[in-house]
């Protein structure tokens, strides 16, 4: 099967939504599609008992009453020019596009530690969306810790599901998260926000320069050692919800040639200021261009899906509050960079690969990711080293190596039902 | 002074079996690669140690090999399992060849049984009906290549060998190496560098073959030998410009390995989506239940294929101590060995355990 857009969206977090809506709005007929069965993307996913905040049904309410076409639960697995490969629950689906918008957002950053494999350890946004997705928290004990703002949006996620949330532990130090406060006003939006965070975990502990320094149980989590100027102590829980951070998913994007930076430690998609990528008519808006948050996505995208749509001067009315917002990325990253502590918290015997059960001792030596994997399947499972890759890259140690199709395991009767070369007279042709 | 008894250049798993066996035998070695060990066709290949029957010389040389693989069947590196590679027929004609094919084999020293096509289904019951029997090699083996090059190259240095890591041989002088960064190392050299021999011997022909595989998440219990259509080698050694045949693997982890594609002519290594696409619909046409299991990677490798399909092993013709062990095509892994020892007994002017007349690198000049 064949669909043809002009426009097609990949991700329904808040910038491909933004994107679909502003490429829908010059009448282009827009796809936008995820490999989830409900948009939202992460920040806005769907809370089984809360349903979508407020701005998502704003943003989900504009889309529909626009020529958007939703394919839900659609996981691209290949690309070819422009045409993706999407598998469904049921099949596969050849989409063929004028102008993409990548907007496949982030994933969390795990770091390993002593016992970070245990049953209970989940990520920080990993427990929040399972929580939205019903997962039962209500009664347990959970601690919260890692870096970022994300740790309360997660607290308080699972604080309104009935879990008992025992702290959350930031690892930056007081003085860089207060000096980030102190700036927060220039951004009243974040003001508010962080208000309405504090008001829900009110009564839980905040604690900074804090970090979780080995998980401890027989099968399951039992306690963790948490450590911060005042030494290490143990406390028990049921569950540690521990997020670093976020990284870019630029795997599609390098699928389809897009040229990624490459100068931190991450990756993320080149673009220009009109987000276009290094390839003609694809375009990239949100996290995946470099992690900017909310605000950052829903214009991004909307600039995206202006320019994809041919309509320039609609896109470059935005390009002030995108700046705007990309500053509060920067400052952001500026003041919860990570302690060089938590890269020597996993030690010989800690588990890195998870997939292929590789321990980081069995790396010393290699300074190159293709020789390790090669030498211990290091990066070779399920995952292709988007777990362990990302984390080793973190570590120091190499970057992440190159990517190849699937893009996800993906049914070899897709793989098999797919040809991606397509001759250019059918494709339809947007670019200004 | 940088001298050696001998300069390996190249340490794939040809490489890095001469080193190794130069090393055994007492001499100095170095050994120059620019990238990981076995990270060239080395890290693509499947590893299945095959005698393949239809050039005689081709099967000596992969006899000999097979017995000196044995030594290996032990070690964890080399991550050998004896699956025993299973040949099927899927028609009459093909099925009336496999008599010769098992007397051949058995001639050089193999074990063979022609399997009807009722046993056929009791080895692989997952194999699609209507096929016509075939042929079953039960010693024969799998194993991980990379892994066994880096370990011989290991056990060539524990014997004295010398690395130069990320170093790339730049110009072959007379009985002297320059290296990229110009170091120059001085004795006799052997060129093993697989596909990028032109770059240092153009005199002798030679042409990537680019290849496809695929590898499955982890599927314990539904493949249990190396299984090939029997027209494999029509695909393997014809020369038409592209080509599949179905070549399905079970890993020793539970993961299949799919196999295989054949195409000249092409220098882009990307995975090409109508290429993945033949060789799986070939795949199923053999083995319907493949269709709903998951691929976790895909990914190309290149064969160096010379234009007669063997390769090139022996002095190179008109130049005094240069040495080349290049050119394995389809079958470098199974042949490595055997090629080593072939090297180091022309090197050393012992008796050659087989006769090297067929690879000697002078018929490309002739
Ligand atoms: C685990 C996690 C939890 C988070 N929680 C919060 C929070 O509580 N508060 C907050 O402010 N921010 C949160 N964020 C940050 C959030 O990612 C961004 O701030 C914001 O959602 C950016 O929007 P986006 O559209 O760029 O990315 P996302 O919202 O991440 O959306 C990307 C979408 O693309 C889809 N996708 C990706 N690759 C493919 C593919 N190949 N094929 C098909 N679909 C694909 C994904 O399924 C996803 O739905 C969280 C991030 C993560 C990773
Ligand atoms: C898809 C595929 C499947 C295969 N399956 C099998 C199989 O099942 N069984 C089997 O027996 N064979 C198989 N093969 C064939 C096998 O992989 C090759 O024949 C074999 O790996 C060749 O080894 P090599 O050492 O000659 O080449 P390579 O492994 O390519 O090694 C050459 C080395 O030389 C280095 N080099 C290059 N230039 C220089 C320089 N200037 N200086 C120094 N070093 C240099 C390279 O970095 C490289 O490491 C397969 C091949 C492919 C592509």
């Amino acid at each position: 099967m064949t669909e043809r857009y002009d426009v097609l969206v990949v991700g329904a977090g808040p910038a491909g939504l933004a994107a679909a809506q502003a490429a829908a709005s010059h009448g282009a007929r827009v796809g936008l599609l995820d490999a989830q069965a409900r948009h939202g993307g992460q920040v806005w996913r769907h809370d089984v008992r809360r349903g979508a905040p407020r701005a998502a049904r704003k943003a989900l309410d504009a889309l529909a009453r626009r020529r958007v076409e939703w394919l839900p639960q659609h996981q691209i697995v290949a690309a070819g020019r422009r045409t993706l490969l999407a598998e469904t629950p049921q099949t596969a689906v050849r989409l063929v596009f004028g102008a993409l918008v990548l907007a496949t957002g982030a994933r969390e950053l795990l770091l390993p530690f002593p016992g970070w494999t245990l049953p209970g350890v989940t990520g920080a946004g990993g427990l929040q969306a399972l929580a939205k997705q019903g997962w039962p928290v209500a009664g347990k004990r959970v601690a919260v810790a890692g870096s970022g703002p994300l740790l309360l949006a997660a607290a308080a996620t699972l604080r309104r599901h009935g879990a008992h949330v025992l702290g959350i532990h930031e690892q930056a130090p007081a003085t860089a998260v207060s000096a980030f406060a102190r700036q927060l006003w220039r951004w009243p939006a974040r003001v508010a926000q962080a208000a309405a965070l504090r008001a829900t975990l009110a009564g839980v502990p905040y604690r900074f320069g804090s970090f979780v320094r080995a998980a401890h149980g027989i099968d399951a989590l039992e306690g963790i050692d948490i450590e911060d100027a005042h030494g290490s102590r143990r406390i028990a829980c049921d569950m540690l919800a521990v997020g670093y951070g976020l990284v870019p998913n630029v795997e599609l994007a390098a699928l389809l040639g897009c040229a990624t930076d490459d100068a931190g430690t991450h990756p993320r998609v080149q673009v220009d200021r009109m987000l276009r990528t290094s390839v003609a008519n694809i375009y990239a808006a949100g996290e995946l261009c470099g992690v900017g948050g909310l605000a950052a996505a829903r214009i991004e995208g909307a600039i995206a899906g202006h320019v994809a749509a041919g309509a320039i001067a609609a896109a470059t009315d935005l390009l002030p509050a995108r700046e705007r917002e990309r500053r509060f990325a920067r400052l952001l990253a500026r003041h919860f960079a990570l302690d060089a502590r938590l890269r020597a918290l996993a030690d010989g015997d800690t588990v890195v690969c998870r997939c292929e059960d590789v321990a980081l001792a069995a790396l010393d030596g290699f300074d190159d990711a293709r020789a390790a994997k090669l030498a211990t399947r290091c990066g070779m499972g399920a995952c292709q080293g988007r777990v362990c890759g990302s984390a080793l890259a973190e570590l120091g140690r190499f970057p992440r190596g190159g990517f190849r199709p699937p893009l996800f395991p993906a049914r070899l009767a897709s793989l098999a039902a797919a040809d991606l070369s397509l001759p250019d007279s059918s494709i339809p042709d947007l670019s200004t | 002074m940088n001298g050696y008894d001998l300069i390996v250049v190249g340490a794939g798993i040809v490489g890095a079996s001469c080193a190794d066996e130069a090393a055994a035998a007492g001499l100095r070695v170095a050994i120059v690669e620019p990238g990981p060990i076995g990270g060239g066709a080395t890290a693509c290949a499947m590893g299945h140690l095959v005698a393949m029957d239809d050039d005689p010389a081709e099967l000596a040389l992969a006899r000999h090999s097979l017995h000196r693989w044995e030594e290996f069947a032990d070690l964890a590196e080399a991550e050998f399992s004896r699956c025993g590679t299973l040949w099927v027929a899927r028609n009459e004609a093909e099925a009336a060849g496999i008599a010769q094919r098992v007397a051949r084999l058995e001639a050089s020293g193999g074990e063979a049984h022609a399997v009807d096509a009722q046993a056929l289904y009791r080895l692989e019951p997952a194999l699609a009906p209507g096929l016509c029997g075939g042929m079953l090699v039960p010693r024969e083996a799998v194993v991980y290549p990379p892994r066994m090059a880096l370990h011989l190259v290991r056990r060539a240095r524990q014997r004295g060998a010398v690395l130069y890591a990320g170093r790339a041989a730049r110009r072959l002088g007379r009985a002297a190496v320059t290296l990229d960064d110009g170091t120059v190392l001085a004795g006799p050299t052997l060129v093993a560098t697989g596909c990028a021999l032109p770059e240092l011997l153009p005199q002798l022909p030679l042409r990537p073959r680019k290849g496809h595989l695929l590898i499955t998440d982890r599927y314990p219990g539904l493949l249990h030998h190396q299984v090939l259509e029997l027209g494999y080698a029509d695909s393997a050694h014809g020369h038409a410009g592209s080509s599949v045949a179905f070549n399905v693997q079970p890993r020793p982890t539970g993961q299949i390995l799919i196999g295989s594609s054949r195409e000249f002519d092409v220098a882009d290594p990307s995975v090409s989506a109508p290429m993945l696409q033949r060789m799986l619909q070939r795949a199923f046409d053999f083995m319907p239940a493949l269709r709903g299991l998951r691929a976790i990677r895909a990914w190309t490798g290149f064969r160096p294929a010379t234009p007669d399909g063997r390769p090139y092993l022996g002095a190179v013709p008109g130049r005094a101590d240069l040495w080349v062990a290049a050119g394995h095509e389809g079958l470098g892994v199974t042949t490595a060995l055997g090629s080593a020892q072939l090297m180091l007994d022309l090197l050393l002017g012992r008796t050659p355990a087989i006769d090297p007349a067929p690879y000697a690198p002078a018929r490309a000049l002739a």
